[in-house]
Formats: C-alpha cells, sequence, structure tokens
C-alpha cells in the first residue's frame, strides 16, 4: 500500500510543509490538514497511517510551549488518537510537536496511559531561543521505529525551550529500563558532552524518546530541515551524499507502514 | 480579591529567565544581586470560583513536572518583588492566548484575562536599586507598570495587586467639525497640535477645498458643512511624508561645484528611471504595489520589500522591532493577490552598546535598545515561522539620537492561480471591502504623521505598537488558503494610516468606495470615528470580496480562528466616503485626497566637507588587525544570529554563519524540490557618507551587489532594493543646515542611478524615513545619512554556490580587484578617531567585468571559496576566511596589485571595493586564472595546516598571528 501521512497545521505550526515534503520524498502520500478540519470532522485520521506533529509556535508558545495546543488535541481528539495507535500507526512530534505531545501526555505514555505527564520540555539552560547543529546519537536498544538503524545523525535544533525534564528519578529509571529514550546528544565523537553538545542542559542528555510500542516518538531537533546535502553546515567543505540524512526517519516510518499495516 | 493564578517552579527546578535577568541586572545596571527567580501571574477579569481557577492551574498554567501553582501569593525568601504588567490598552499577547484557552476548558466566555510577571530578588541592595532595576530595565514605562514591594512590607496574605489593565473611559464617540476659516497662525496650531505634520501651504490647499463652491454643494446635500476631524485625519495620513514621499518627490534646486541644476523628483529623475532603462525582461511589477515582484522561473515569482520602523524602536524597541517584521511581512502578503512569505533580513544601526556618557532625556540606553530590537526581531521571526536568512550591524554614536531598524521580507507566489495572473490587482465596483485579523484599537494613532516628525518631548504613547505574530499567522494562513480558493479579488496591508491609507489606495482601483465605520470589530468600545480610521492596530489585511464569495470566505476565517468582516464596499462614486451609523463622516473626492497636492519646493547646497588625514607613524600590525577584528562593525555577531532562526521551511543553503565565521549572502531554496535559489545580500556603509554620500551610495550598491557574486548569485537576474534613511533634509530656522543634507540626499540618488543602471540592477521598491532626528531641550542628534541597498537575486543551482571558509592546505589564495589609497571613513581610520578623506570609489565598468568572470568561475567549480573585501579591508577579509575555515594562510603583501598605495597597514586595511579574496585547488589554478583573464587579480599565498596567519611583505614577516587569536579577537566583543 502507499502509505498517507498526515501533517498537523494551523494555530502557529510552522514546519508543516518541509515536513510534508520529507514524507513525500519517504515515499508516503503526505497531506497537511488544518487541525480545525480534524476537529471539526471535516477530515478524518482514519485516512491516514502516520501522523506528525510538526514544528513551530502554536499559539505563539504563550503559557509554555506547545501547552495550548495540547490541551486543544487532547481535549477534541484525545480519543481519535488513542484509537490510531492502538489501530497500530505512527505518531512523530518534532520539536514544538514533540512539546505538545510530552504535554498531552502521549509521551512516554508509561504502561499505556497516554493522558498522564511525566517528563517536560522547558527552557533551555542558557535561557535563549539557539539555532544550531547537534550529534545525536541512537540508541541500538530502542524500539523506536523512526530511529531504526540510525547510529549517529547530525541535525539543526531551534529552539528555547527543549531541556527535557523527567518528574523524579524514578521516571528516568524507566525511561532507560524500558527502551523508551531513542535519541541523545553527543559531542562530535559521540561522547556525552556539555553545552553546547548538549544544547539546552536535557537530562541525561535526552533529544528524543518513544512510548513502548515505538510507533509513538518526538524529538527535539529537525530532521526535515536536513533533506539535501546543502542544509548541511559544512555542506561545501564535505562530500556528502546528496540526500540528506534527516530524510532517514520519515524513510523509516514509511518503510514500515509499508511492511507491517 | 482580583482572581490570579500564580506559577512558580518548583524547588531545584532552574528558573533559567529569573538567571539571565540576574546577569542582566550586573551587566547592563552594574548592581551586584544574588538571585533573581520569577513568578508568572495570570489575573481574571471574572468571577471564578477556587474550584474553577484550580482547574485552570492544574490543566492550562501550570507544568505538573516542574511547576507549583497557586490562586495565593507564592512569593517568599526575596529582598524586593517586582511586579510588572501591561498598561492598559497595550498588547498583552500572552493573556489573550490565556483568555481563549481558559474559556475552552471553562465552557464559558471571561471579560478578560492579563499576563504580568514577579521577578523577586535577593541581594543587599537599596529600594532605589530596586526602582532603577524595574525602570531600567525589566519595564518600559511607556506600557507597562509595576509594583515594588520589600520582605518586610510584605504580607503573604495580600501579596501584591496590580491594577486590572481593562481600557475604560467614559467617552461617547463624536465627529467634530473643524473650522478651517482661520487665520495662517491658527492653521499651523491646529496641524501642530492636532499631531497632524501638515505645512502651512498643505493646510492652505485643504481650507481653498473647504471652501470650494462646487463642494460645499455637494456636501450640503448630505448635511455635512464644515469639513470633519475624520476627513483632516484622513487627509493628514494620505498626504503624510511617511505615504506621500513628498521630499522624493519635491521640486529640488540643487547647487554643487559645477552649479545649479533643478531636480523634478528624485524618485522619477534617478530611481524609477534606471529601472525604467534596465528594463530586465524578468522584472514583473515595479514601486506599483506593497512590494516589488520579479521572476523566479517560469512558474513563480519572487517579491520583496524592505522596511524600517524606526521611531517606534526608539520608545519601545521590543514592541517597535516586532511590528517592524511582522509589519513587513504584510507587505509581500499584500503584493498581487497575495505572496507566501519565505525569508526574513534584518539591518540594524545603533549606538554602541557600551555608550558610557550622560543620556539625554527620553532615550534609552543603546544596549537596551540593542537587546530589546533583537529580541522583538527574534519573537516576530521565529513565531512566525519565517527564516532570518541574514543582515548586520552597524554602530555609530549618532544613531543613539534613533535607531534604524530595517526589516525585510521576500515571498514567493505562483506566477498564475486559478488561470489568472497573480501580480495584477484587480477590484469591480460592488466588491465587498473586508477586514481581516487583529481588531482596530487606539493602539498606533497617528504612527504615519508621527514617523513624519522628529522625536520630542511631545511624541505621543499611542504610537507605539506590540506586533502578535500567532493574530498575524493564523490570518496569513487564512488569506494564502483563501487566495488559492479564490474568495477575493485583491487585498492590501493595513499599515501606517490605517484604513484610511489601505481603502483608500485599494479604492482608486475602482473609483471610489462607501466604509462604515460602526461595523469595524473594535478592541474596546469608545473610540471616535477618525481614531478608527486612521488607527494603527496591527495584524489587519483588507480584502476585496465579490458578493458572491463573501459567505464562504467568511466561513472560513471563521473555523481558522481568524476575525473578518465586512465593513463596506467599493463604488465608482469617485468619493472617498465614511459613514458612521446612518451618518456620512467624510466625504472626499478621491482625486482630491489623492492628487491634490503639489509638489515641496526644496532648496540643496553641496559643498566637500574636509576632514584632517592622521599621520600614522610605526604600526604593529598583528595588534591593529585584531584591534579591527575586535571594533563593532566587524566582530561577530554571533550572539544575534544562533537566536534566530534561520533554517526554518527546509530551504536553507548558505546560512548566516560559515563554520562560525561570516557569509556574505543567504542562499535559500524557497521551493523545496527545486535546486533554484534565491540569494539575498545587502550593502550599507554610512561612515563614508561623512565624506560622500555619491561615494556612499556607489560602495552600498557595490557592496550588495558584491556579496550577491560572492556565494554564486548571477549578475544577470538581481534586482535592488532602496531605502533611505535621513536626517531632516528640509531647512529651517531649527534645521539650518537642510540644504546641506538634501544635498547629500540628492548625490545619494545619483549614485543610485548610475550604479544601478551600470550594473543592470533595477530597484524594484524602496523606502525612505527622513526625520530620524532628535530634538529636546537645545540638544539635536541627527543620524548620519544611511542607504540600505538590498538585493534579491537568483542561483539556477544552489549546488553551485560557494562560502567564504577557506577549504584545504595547500589552495591558493587569490585577491581580485585593485586596492587603492581609500582610507576615508575606513574602520582603520575610525580605530584611530579618523576620518580622511580618500573615500573609496567604485569603478563600474571594471567592477562588472569582473563580477561576470568571476560568476562565470564559480559556475564552473573552480573556486573553493571566496569573501568580499568590506570593513577592514584585505587583512580582515583574510583572517575571516582563514579562522572560518580552521586553517592558517601565508601571504606575501609585496603580491597585491595596489594603485597609488604603500604602506602595509594602508594596503592590509584599505576599503577599496569591488574586491575579494579568493582561494583555489591547485589543480583548478590554471583554468581560475584563464577564467580571470583581463582583469585585476593575483596570487597573493597559500593556506597552510600549520593554524598560522602569517603576512609577509617582501618576504619579511610583518603580522603573525594563530588563527584561534584572530577568531577570538573577532568573536570576544559581543560574547554575551
Amino acid at each position: 500500500m502507499n502509505p498517507k501521512a498526515l501533517v498537523l497545521t494551523g494555530f502557529g505550526i510552522n514546519c508543516d510543509m518541509e515536513t510534508q515534503f520529507a514524507f513525500r520524498l519517504a515515499g508516503a502520500k503526505a497531506e497537511r490538514v488544518h487541525l480545525a478540519d480534524l476537529i471539526n470532522g471535516k477530515r478524518s485520521l482514519s485516512e491516514f497511517q502516520v501522523m506528525a506533529f510538526p514544528g513551530g509556535f502554536s499559539f505563539g508558545d504563550d503559557i509554555a510551549s506547545g501547552k495550548v495546543l495540547a490541551n486543544m488535541v487532547r481535549y477534541n481528539l484525545g480519543d481519535r488518537i488513542q484509537e490510531f495507535i492502538s489501530d497500530g500507526n505512527l505518531i512523530i512530534g518534532i520539536c514544538n510537536g514533540f512539546q505538545a505531545m510530552v504535554k498531552m501526555g502521549l509521551l512516554p505514555a508509561f504502561d499505556g496511559n497516554y493522558e498522564k505527564q511525566d517528563v517536560t520540555l522547558t527552557f533551555n539552560d542558557s535561557g535563549r531561543f539557539e539555532d544550531r547543529w547537534v550529534h545525536l546519537k541512537g540508541s541500538l536498544n530502542s524500539r523506536c521505529v523512526f530511529t531504526k538503524d540510525i547510529d549517529r545523525i547530525y541535525l539543526p535544533v531551534r529552539h528555547g525551550e527543549g531541556k527535557f525534564v523527567v518528574k523524579d528519578d524514578a521516571v528516568l529509571e524507566r525511561l532507560k529500563s524500558g527502551n523508551h529514550i531513542a535519541f541523545r546528544y553527543v559531542d562530535k565523537n559521540g561522547n556525552p558532552a556539555g553545552y553546547p553538545s548538549n544544547p539546552n542542559g536535557s537530562v541525561d542528555n535526552i533529544a528524543g524518546i518513544c512510548d513502548k510500542t515505538g510507533r509513538v516518538f518526538g524529538m527535539m531537533p529537525h530532521p526535515e530541515a536536513f533533506l539535501h546535502r546543502t542544509n548541511h553546515p559544512a555542506w561545501t567543505r564535505e562530500n556528502l551524499p546528496e540526500e540528506g540524512a534527516g530524510a532517514a526517519i520519515f524513510r523509516n516510518a514509511v518503510e514500515y507502514v509499508k511492511e507491517n499495516l | 480579591m482580583t482572581p490570579r493564578i500564580e506559577v512558580a517552579f518548583k524547588k531545584g527546578m532552574k528558573d533559567a529567565l529569573g538567571e539571565s535577568v540576574r546577569k542582566k541586572i550586573f551587566e547592563d545596571l552594574h548592581i551586584n544581586v544574588d538571585s533573581v527567580r520569577t513568578i508568572e501571574v495570570f489575573t481574571f477579569d471574572a468571577d471564578l470560583s477556587g474550584k474553577e481557577l484550580n482547574l485552570l492551574g492544574e490543566k492550562l498554567f501550570a507544568d505538573p513536572v516542574i511547576q507549583d501553582f497557586s490562586a495565593k501569593p507564592l512569593a517568599e525568601d526575596f529582598s524586593w518583588l517586582i511586579e510588572v504588567g501591561f498598561k492598559p490598552g497595550v498588547t498583552d499577547n500572552v493573556g489573550a492566548t490565556s483568555k481563549k484557552a481558559s474559556e475552552d476548558i471553562l465552557g464559558a466566555a471571561l471579560r478578560g484575562v492579563y499576563f504580568s510577571r514577579q521577578y523577586l530578588i535577593t541581594g543587599g541592595i537599596t529600594k532605589e536599586d530596586a526602582d532603577s532595576i524595574a525602570g531600567g530595565l525589566l519595564a518600559n514605562t511607556l506600557i507597562e507598570r509595576w509594583e515594588i514591594i520589600g520582605m518586610d512590607e510584605w504580607d503573604p496574605e495580600k501579596g501584591i495587586q496590580l491594577p486590572l489593565p481593562v481600557v475604560k473611559w467614559g467617552h461617547t464617540p463624536a465627529v467634530s467639525g473643524i473650522n478651517l476659516d482661520v487665520s495662517d497662525t491658527e492653521l499651523e496650531e491646529l496641524s501642530r497640535k492636532g499631531l497632524l505634520a501638515l505645512t502651512l501651504p498643505e493646510m492652505k490647499i485643504i481650507q481653498e477645498y473647504s471652501n470650494d463652491a462646487g463642494v460645499r454643494k455637494e456636501r450640503e446635500k448630505l448635511d455635512l458643512s464644515l469639513l470633519t476631524d475624520v476627513e483632516v485625519e484622513v487627509l493628514a495620513q494620505t498626504w503624510s511624508e511617511h505615504c506621500k514621499h513628498k521630499i522624493f518627490n519635491a521640486d529640488i534646486t540643487y547647487t554643487d561645484e559645477s552649479g545649479t541644476k533643478t531636480i523634478n523628483s528624485l524618485f522619477n529623475t534617478y530611481v524609477k528611471r534606471s529601472t525604467l532603462e534596465i528594463n530586465k525582461p524578468w522584472l514583473v511589477s515595479v514601486f506599483t504595489d506593497n512590494a516589488g515582484i520579479i521572476k523566479f522561473n517560469e512558474e513563480h515569482n519572487l517579491v520583496m520589500k524592505v522596511e524600517t520602523h524606526n521611531t517606534p524602536s526608539a520608545l519601545d524597541p521590543y514592541g517597535g522591532a516586532i511590528t517592524g517584521i511582522v509589519g513587513v511581512n504584510r507587505d509581500p502578503l499584500g503584493t498581487g493577490i497575495g505572496a507566501r512569505l519565505v525569508f526574513n533580513t534584518d539591518v540594524f544601526c545603533f549606538a554602541p552598546p557600551f555608550y558610557d556618557k550622560e543620556l539625554p532625556p527620553r532615550l534609552l540606553h543603546p544596549r537596551r535598545i540593542f537587546e530589546g530590537v533583537r529580541r522583538g526581531v527574534e519573537h516576530g521571526g521565529n513565531k512566525s515561522g519565517i527564516p532570518t536568512v541574514n543582515g548586520c550591524i552597524v554602530f555609530d554614536e549618532r544613531y543613539l539620537g534613533k535607531p534604524l531598524v530595517y526589516c525585510g521580507t521576500g515571498g514567493i507566489m505562483p506566477a498564475q492561480i486559478n488561470g489568472k495572473p497573480t501580480h495584477i490587482k484587480e477590484i469591480a465596483p460592488g466588491d465587498l471591502i473586508v477586514m481581516t485579523g487583529g481588531r482596530i484599537g487606539k493602539d498606533g494613532i497617528h504612527g504615519a504623521t508621527f514617523s513624519s516628525v522628529e522625536l520630542d518631548e511631545n511624541s505621543p504613547v499611542t504610537a507605539v505598537q506590540i506586533g502578535d505574530p500567532i493574530t498575524q499567522k493564523k490570518m496569513v494562513e487564512f488569506i494564502l488558503e483563501a487566495r488559492d480558493m479564490g474568495l477575493y479579488n485583491t487585498l492590501t496591508d493595513n499599515g501606517a494610516g490605517g484604513l484610511s491609507s489601505s481603502v483608500g489606495e485599494m479604492a482608486q482601483l475602482s473609483g471610489g468606495c462607501v466604509i462604515n465605520l460602526e461595523k469595524c470589530p473594535l478592541k474596546y468600545p469608545g473610540l471616535d470615528p477618525w481614531e478608527i480610521v486612521v488607527s494603527e492596530s496591527q495584524e489587519r489585511m483588507t480584502l476585496a470580496v465579490p458578493p458572491g464569495s463573501v459567505d464562504e470566505l467568511l466561513e472560513l476565517a471563521k473555523t481558522r480562528d481568524v476575525e473578518a468582516t465586512v465593513i463596506g464596499t467599493f463604488t465608482d462614486s469617485g468619493k472617498f466616503h465614511v459613514m458612521y451609523g446612518d451618518k456620512t463622516v467624510a466625504y472626499l473626492d478621491m482625486d482630491f485626497l489623492h492628487g491634490g497636492l503639489s509638489p515641496m519646493e526644496l532648496e540643496a547646497r553641496w559643498e566637500q566637507p574636509a576632514f584632517e588625514e592622521p599621520e600614522i607613524g610605526e604600526v604593529d600590525l598583528t595588534e591593529a588587525l585584531k584591534t579591527l577584528l575586535s571594533r563593532l562593525n566587524i566582530c561577530s555577531k554571533e550572539y544575534v544570529v544562533r537566536q534566530y532562526d534561520h533554517e526554518v521551511q527546509g530551504g536553507s543553503v548558505v546560512k548566516p554563519l560559515t563554520n562560525d565565521g561570516p557569509s556574505d549572502a543567504a542562499v535559500v531554496r524557497p521551493l523545496l524540490d527545486s535546486m533554484e535559489a534565491v540569494v539575498v545580500a545587502n550593502g550599507i556603509c554610512p561612515r563614508y557618507g561623512d565624506i560622500d554620500t555619491y561615494h556612499m551610495t556607489a560602495c552600498a550598491i557595490d557592496e550588495a551587489v558584491r556579496n550577491h557574486i560572492s556565494v554564486g548569485g548571477s549578475l544577470s537576474h538581481v534586482a535592488g532594493l532602496d531605502n533611505f534613511c535621513w536626517c531632516d533634509p528640509v531647512k529651517s530656522e531649527k534645521n539650518p543646515d537642510g540644504d546641506y543634507k538634501l544635498a547629500q540626499l540628492v548625490r545619494a540618488n545619483m549614485a543610485l542611478y548610475d550604479y544601478t543602471k551600470a550594473y543592470g540592477v533595477p530597484c524594484i521598491s524602496g523606502k525612505d524615513s527622513m526625520k530620524n532626528d532628535y530634538q529636546i531641550g537645545g540638544r539635536k542628534i541627527s543620524i548620519p545619512p544611511t542607504v540600505l541597498f538590498s538585493t534579491v537575486g537568483k542561483i539556477e543551482d544552489a549546488r553551485k554556490a560557494v562560502t567564504m571558509d577557506a577549504k584545504k592546505p595547500g589552495d591558493r589564495v587569490y585577491v581580485l580587484g585593485v586596492t587603492k589609497n581609500e582610507l576615508g571613513g575606513s574602520e582603520y581610520f575610525a580605530s584611530l578617531g579618523f576620518t580622511g578623506n580618500n573615500v573609496p570609489k567604485v569603478d563600474a565598468d571594471s567592477a562588472k567585468k569582473l563580477y561576470v568572470a568571476l560568476e562565470k568561475a564559480i559556475h564552473e567549480g573552480v573556486v573553493a571559496s571566496c569573501h568580499d573585501c568590506s570593513d577592514g579591508g584585505l587583512g580582515v577579509a583574510l583572517a575571516e576566511s582563514a579562522f572560518s575555515g580552521g586553517l592558517g594562510m601565508s601571504i606575501e603583501l609585496g603580491r597585491v596589485p595596489v594603485e597609488g598605495v604603500g604602506r602595509a597597514d594602508n594596503i592590509l586595511f584599505s576599503e577599496s571595493q569591488s574586491r575579494f579574496v579568493v582561494t583555489v585547488q591547485p589543480g583548478n589554478k590554471e583554468k581560475f586564472e584563464k577564467l580571470m583573464e583581463g582583469n585585476v587579480f593575483s596570487g597573493i599565498g597559500i593556506v597552510t595546516a600549520d593554524m598560522d596567519f602569517i603576512v609577509t611583505e617582501n618576504g619579511n614577516v610583518i603580522l603573525s598571528a594563530g588563527i584561534d587569536e584572530l577568531k577570538d579577537a573577532w568573536q570576544k566583543t559581543l560574547r554575551w
């Protein structure tokens, strides 16, 4: 089958065009759908196998990043999203989308509870919005469908509220033992390091997590911003393949749908 | 007690905002405090139960992982508590979102929700210190108010209670007639007191119109006698310098050493004439719409506009700058039938942030202006999802009088939509006038007329606006959806002059209009009709909608949570007709409104100024180079760049920083499925204008074009945007050297014609801001005349772009172009405290030839890196290329092609134009040199692996430094 991806748009979501392009590049039929049209029933999640919460500044990041969007989705679409997940479909949240997903409880969703918030994303330790490229290391033992076979990847972060924080140590332990951690910030040699390799002060250098199924995933860096080699900040110095490394994440999703759904 | 929810970080959680405020208190105010923590406060103008407040705190306002909330005061353990909130009527973005989100949760409407923030300061500081922290850093008195409470007065039960910022006045809207049958003195008084910014001759034109028998007769039929305040205000806005560009269209008598001549309109004589004569086939729409339009490819057009927002940024840097950026976004959006916004570019001119002399009254410290503007543009650009692809910052103490905030935005639109060309604006009589986006308030009243006078004691607070990116973002997306569905005929933005300008200008297409002001959605009641018509409240567009589509359009707006309201009809009556309820409050002839003004007559007198030349002894060139690299105009602006999202939309190719080094221009792909890319560059060099604005402008044009070429842009497909910021060029008692300043303006325009013509780079849109002066008491500060020349152009294949960093050891280093004795106005002379007289002059013929050759070399792939020589000359360009590549260089100065210059420091730091530093792989050497044949160029050295930057002169080492040292010198100045 030809996988269909829904890319959410509206209310201050900004990265919908490039996220749509990323899914198309990966072979999906991707559509930008306004959140209002999903809520008012003009469009339905059931038309799709992948849903993406793209980056941006939904509702201007007012109150807290992703919070108002999280409420809007949770109170209007909560049941339909849970059904979407339990039907075996995929969800990815990037940057502001990740922020919204953790704030509505979609991640890490311990014990299959997709409504409880155990972690959050808050102000960078630097107190600033920063745009910089970071090295990530994939967890080989993660179940994450999106990060399959990705050992190392270099991508930009562009956020002011990307510091990953857990409620308590027990939550961190469960994230580790349950293989929820999909990406960690590392330095260029692949080792854990402080700022700016970890650009925001995230606990345990966590950059992305998934739920226990591996089909629900969120990350702060922007894979959709590295779809062509000319996006790479040193592309004029290095020999890089034509396609940007970020495409792999979307390709993994599309391949999974083709094989499993 | 007014219900409120306070939100604080849990104990042990880092408060990054509080920490950065603590640092700023020390850096900006030199006050040492131990710690700062923050508490967010949401105050409700509503009757809410404790249970409801609890629900809101839990579900909306507090993050359960890191924050606590309470309906009771949370503050404890502080020395001083400062709570800062908005004054009534000021845009409160967080408050507005909170209101909507709270209503969704409670399922009930609230009158209002307001945001404020508490700063809990610990440390041994006095009440006076706390006062200066509040007034000097945390709050802006124009838009915010605050309360300070010490620990000893603190009652944790009562807490602190700022008054609710609800707009309340018992005013009943009214229209008054204005008696213009008065003496000249009284006419002038009317203009001055009413902030109309109209001159006596202009007031007399209005007087004459109101006395015209024919006009009177027509008006009597509508029960109108005297001109109303609505009409006078509409005329003042439409005829303002800001909207009408009276100085650029004046008849000028210009005198210089070769005699006197008359220039009828600088705009027609120089700016527009050049574009018409160049007449490139890819020009689509120039100077007629809100932004210029050029072809990008067969299917798409590019749209670009650069604006300034200077005066508002002087009063409230954050609000002024955010309004500036979201404001210029609406220009491409409002061009043709609407473009999608794909990049921003920003250029700021500030006084040095380290200014340590006494501040004249009413001015903010330049560091505060810098930070406020930076943050405003960060929020405006980042939240709107538009990448800030490049820019620059220029420092000069005279920008204390007024900072310059240039904001530019590019857009892209399909050349045709639904079978119709998108660049043509059409309106049929009978089309409905729909206002969409934000509501109208008192904010921004008199912005257009206010920016047409200098900053003085009476500058109005209402001129300050705060942009609201989320309201605009929703509106932009709604408009683009409606555009593709063909739901409207055309649109324009509501910027300066508000509805009077937007509807007034659009109505020219149909031949008239009738608006009913009572239909306009207001932020709060009590606005007089004249205020509604001229308010510059932000985030509004005006659409012309065929009656058959209006229902569908309004329905779409509703689902997108965007306000849209029918406020009138376009007609062919020949009248600008305004109603308030069933009463006519304005009835002006369109011809008079748009054509009633005759050109001003002005005088310009040019005299070449003379400056002292420095006598320079022995110089330590290594130290001199480091000094230059550290200078504000040259040093790294990474502090700013990192805080701007320059990659959103996914098309970034050449970023503002290359390996931490300074890129020359931006390259960005607006269509992700194509390798075609846009090149965006800027040129600005006000220091040269002290010597001669002719050469300053020539250099600005050359700088922009050479930056464009430097990254691989094509000289045959690049357009310019001219943007003049001047000090008052109209001679008067108050302004005795106005004729010289006007001569400077004339000369700048002459250069604009000469060089755009010579390069074949037509201007497509421009802007001027003419009254950038500060005058309070006896003190006058005028900005240096400043021209920003921006370019927008094309590179056919983004993969051919080059960057400025040296690539590999062994690569050959070349300099292209001649180095002359041109240190007048240079950074080197400025570092020694001199201006000098030998201003750089551009030789357009040889430059153009060089650019064509270099473009070819870049496209053939034989150029490894290319960097333009600008501020700080060859020395700075070579150093930047080396340290950005993380590589050393070995340079022989004796090989640099020179003309009339011998001293090593002069060769290294002369700012001769049209030069580049290029590196080439050894294998491409012959091919490169062949392509460069017939141009002045020379191999001057080699890229080395040893991390040392060494310059020799005839074999003797005259400059030697590690590249890390040089990079550190370049980065340390603004490493904030």
